[in-house]
């Protein structure tokens, strides 16, 4: 693997190894001094230009806990705003030293641009609506760890599908993985063209919210068009929003995910927010290994590049 | 002197294997080869063995970004790259800054052209005020500048009341209008065709009826009013269809394609690589299989490149943020003949003499004969070439790396050799 851009293509057994490998380092991080020495030497630059902060922390924590340097470069405070290219921003940290790049860009194919520019190992860290592959990766290990498999589980994906990277690289991940997916929007919010996707498609959550082992919600993104999908946010809240009467409805092992952050009283209610059956701060957790995993597989493996 | 040797030429009674014969600005002879030509005054020989001869290529469509954008392409630069793609007269785009809106304006584009001499630059002027689509430009200016194409291209002119006005305005006057068919509603931040790939990669869509609704609409404008209406890079065979029916109804109606519409389609653009990002967008295998024989049925009338150079730095950011429109006027003829292997008559029609019919120009797109002006492009179209530097200031273009059949040998404007490639 020489870079970490997009989930579709990977093969299912290119997904487990990554994620026992995760396994490993969620062992690490339990240790009483979580770090290990594996990438010392070695330059993490993170360049995101878009806001995010957890992401942004996550692959930090995880570039330190294998004692790499991390070099943090943000638009806000830097030459983006003064006209500088994504290229010219590349070859300058490739130019301080970075031994790969992790990026985040509101546009599709940003960090494989990235990746044509500069000669060190880049991760994807979600571009535009397209990916974001670390995510689907540390999903897929949230719900490895809690179910044991993937193998049969029906995970419904709910919500703004359409400007969903999580959605469009969790699917992939997960129906690789053996899992049977199945979107829920109203068509507003769905791709426009489906066809050879992996997955069901449902109008209507309530008639499928019965059936779900994982019920994974999505965020409105308003950035990119979202609230064009209904007329009202009360709307959205009625038909597609986990409230406490469809989260008692939901089967009693059936867990719920959301890649956050989460709007309380939108597409999660409060209590269902709070509820031990949901995985979203098991995910966080899992989020530092899993990136562990992508890091040591891109810097420390046998082939990769250092 | 100037001779081309032994090519196969496109006279008015046909094709026929033939040396070319040129003194000053003029075709003196044509005749049946081999003859035998005293070796004085000092002679040009081309050896045309194997090639097309005929009329010089007619693009109606290149943006020169003179004035305003000179760091993308200028008359100077642009005329080189039409010099090499056998292109003899090309019409310049009225989107330069300041737009080409009153008639001092189109003068400076065509003394400029002069100027540099390799090519005839003929300016297209735009219909509407800066266009801003919402005052008419000053159409009567333009037409004593000699303008004879309006267009608001790279907008739509979308207020249908006022490009009304402009039809009746200009409808009688020997003038088209051409259009850019966008509906910006339709259209609304769209990067690439709205399909199945631009649901996959998660970018913004441009449906096909973005285009296909302001053509629909149009063309009823024009049974209207009785203009002479122009569809500027037909993308969709929706597009065709329409077409085909408003030429059947007796419309006075054209359309071109561009050679990348009729090479590649929207799967290109999961390679993220902004040389695949123009407007309209490639569209489906589908529509590229129609366009391909709408050109050769004569549905689509002609090529135009749509040649619109951006420079290295704009180009090096995402897709979504890369300037619309690629480089064209270097690969045209190869790419139109890589993608129809389309025969010898057809090829001269679509891109040169329907070109400058449309484009109302004089001494360009006849047929060779003696005493016709020698405007000639000598084309081998069996020979395979992949190009990769290109005359023009900018290098965006889709071809770049692609192996092509067809290659511009030489061109010449008014006798002048102003391009020669040799073998």
């Amino acid at each position: 693997m020489r870079h970490l851009l997009t989930i579709e293509g990977m093969s299912r057994a290119d997904l487990e190894d990554i994620l026992d490998l995760a396994d490993e380092f969620v062992e690490v991080l339990e240790r009483p001094i979580p770090k290990v020495p594996t990438l010392r030497g070695a330059t993490v630059a993170t360049l995101f230009f878009e806001p995010s902060t957890r992401t942004r922390l996550s692959f930090e924590r995880a570039a330190k806990a294998l004692s790499a340097d991390v070099l943090t470069f943000s638009p806000g405070t830097s030459s983006v705003t003064k006209g500088e290219s994504l290229k010219d921003t590349a070859l300058t940290l490739r130019a301080m030293g970075a031994d790969l790049m992790v990026v985040r860009h509101s546009a599709t194919g940003a960090a494989h641009r990235v990746a044509q520019w500069v000669d060190v190992p880049v991760i994807n860290a979600g571009d535009g609506a397209h990916q974001h592959p670390t995510q689907a990766i540390l999903d897929a290990l949230t719900l490895r760890r809690h179910f044991g498999k993937l193998d049969g589980l029906h995970v419904g994906i709910v919500g703004d599908i359409r400007h969903s990277r999580v959605a469009r690289s969790g699917l992939q991940a997960f129906s690789t993985l053996g899992a049977r997916v199945t979107l829920i929007a109203p068509p507003t919010l769905l791709p426009r063209d489906l066809a050879g996707w992996p997955v069901d498609v449902a109008n209507d959550f309530d008639d499928v919210l019965p059936q779900l082992d994982v019920v994974y919600l999505l965020r409105i993104q308003q950035e990119r068009g979202g609230t064009t999908g209904f007329t009202s946010l009360p709307e959205y809240v009625r038909r597609f929003g986990l409230d406490d009467s469809r989260f008692a409805r939901l089967r009693p092992e059936a867990v719920v995910m959301h890649p956050g952050p989460m709007n309380r009283g939108v597409e999660i209610s409060p209590q269902v927010a709070d509820s031990p059956r949901t995985l979203i701060l098991d995910q966080v957790r899992n989020g530092v290994a899993a990136r562990m995993a992508v890091l040591f597989r891109l810097l420390a493996s046998p082939g990769a590049e250092r | 002197m100037i001779v081309i040797r032994g090519g196969s030429v496109l006279t008015p009674d046909g094709i026929v294997t033939a040396d070319v014969v040129v003194e000053d600005d003029r075709v003196v002879s044509v005749e049946a080869s081999p003859i035998s030509h005293p070796p004085s005054p000092p002679t040009t020989q081309i050896d045309a063995t194997g090639c097309w001869v005929g009329p010089g290529l007619v693009d109606l469509h290149a943006h020169l970004r003179e004035p305003g954008q000179e760091w993308k392409e200028d008359i100077a630069s642009g005329s080189r790259a039409a010099a090499a793609g056998g292109f003899t007269a090309v019409v310049a785009m009225p989107n330069t800054l300041p737009a080409i809106d009153e008639g001092h304006r189109a003068r400076f584009v065509a003394e400029r052209g002069q100027k540099v001499g390799l090519c005839d630059v003929v300016p297209a002027g735009a219909l509407t005020l800066g266009r801003e689509g919402r005052q008419l430009a000053r159409l009567d200016e333009l037409m004593d500048a000699g303008v004879r194409l309006f267009t608001d291209d790279g907008d739509t002119l979308v207020d249908a009341g006022l490009l009304r006005r402009a039809m009746e305005y200009l409808a009688g006057r020997d003038c088209v209008i051409a259009q850019h068919a966008e509906d910006p509603g339709l259209a609304g931040d769209g990067h690439m065709h709205e399909g199945s790939v631009s649901s996959r990669l998660g970018m913004r869509g441009l449906p096909a009826l973005a285009e296909e609704t302001i053509v629909a609409r149009d063309l009823a404008l024009v049974e209207l009013t009785g203009a002479t209406y122009h569809v500027q890079h037909v993308s969709t065979a929706g597009t065709v269809e329409l077409v085909r029916r408003a030429k059947k109804a007796g419309l006075s109606v054209t359309a071109e394609v561009t050679p990348h519409h009729l090479v590649f389609d929207h799967q290109e653009v999961e390679s993220m690589d902004p040389n695949f990002k123009m407007y309209p967008p490639l569209r489906t295998p589908d529509d590229v299989a129609e366009l391909r024989r709408a050109l050769l049925d004569g549905t689509i009338d002609a090529v135009a490149t749509d040649h619109a150079p951006h420079a290295d730095h704009e180009q090096e950011v995402p897709f979504e943020e890369a300037p619309r429109g690629v480089i064209g006027l270097e690969t045209a003829a190869a790419a139109v003949i890589t993608a129809t292997g389309i025969d010898q008559q057809r090829f001269f029609e679509r891109m040169s003499i329907i070109p400058a019919q449309i484009a109302r120009l004089d001494g360009h797109g006849l047929p060779v004969a003696p005493g016709s002006p020698a405007n000639l492009v000598v084309i081998d179209p069996s020979a395979v070439w992949t190009p990769e530097r290109f005359h023009s200031r900018s290098q965006n273009s889709p071809f770049s790396g692609r192996k092509l059949t067809g290659r511009v040998r030489a061109t010449l404007l008014r006798g002048r050799l102003t391009h020669e490639e040799v073998a």
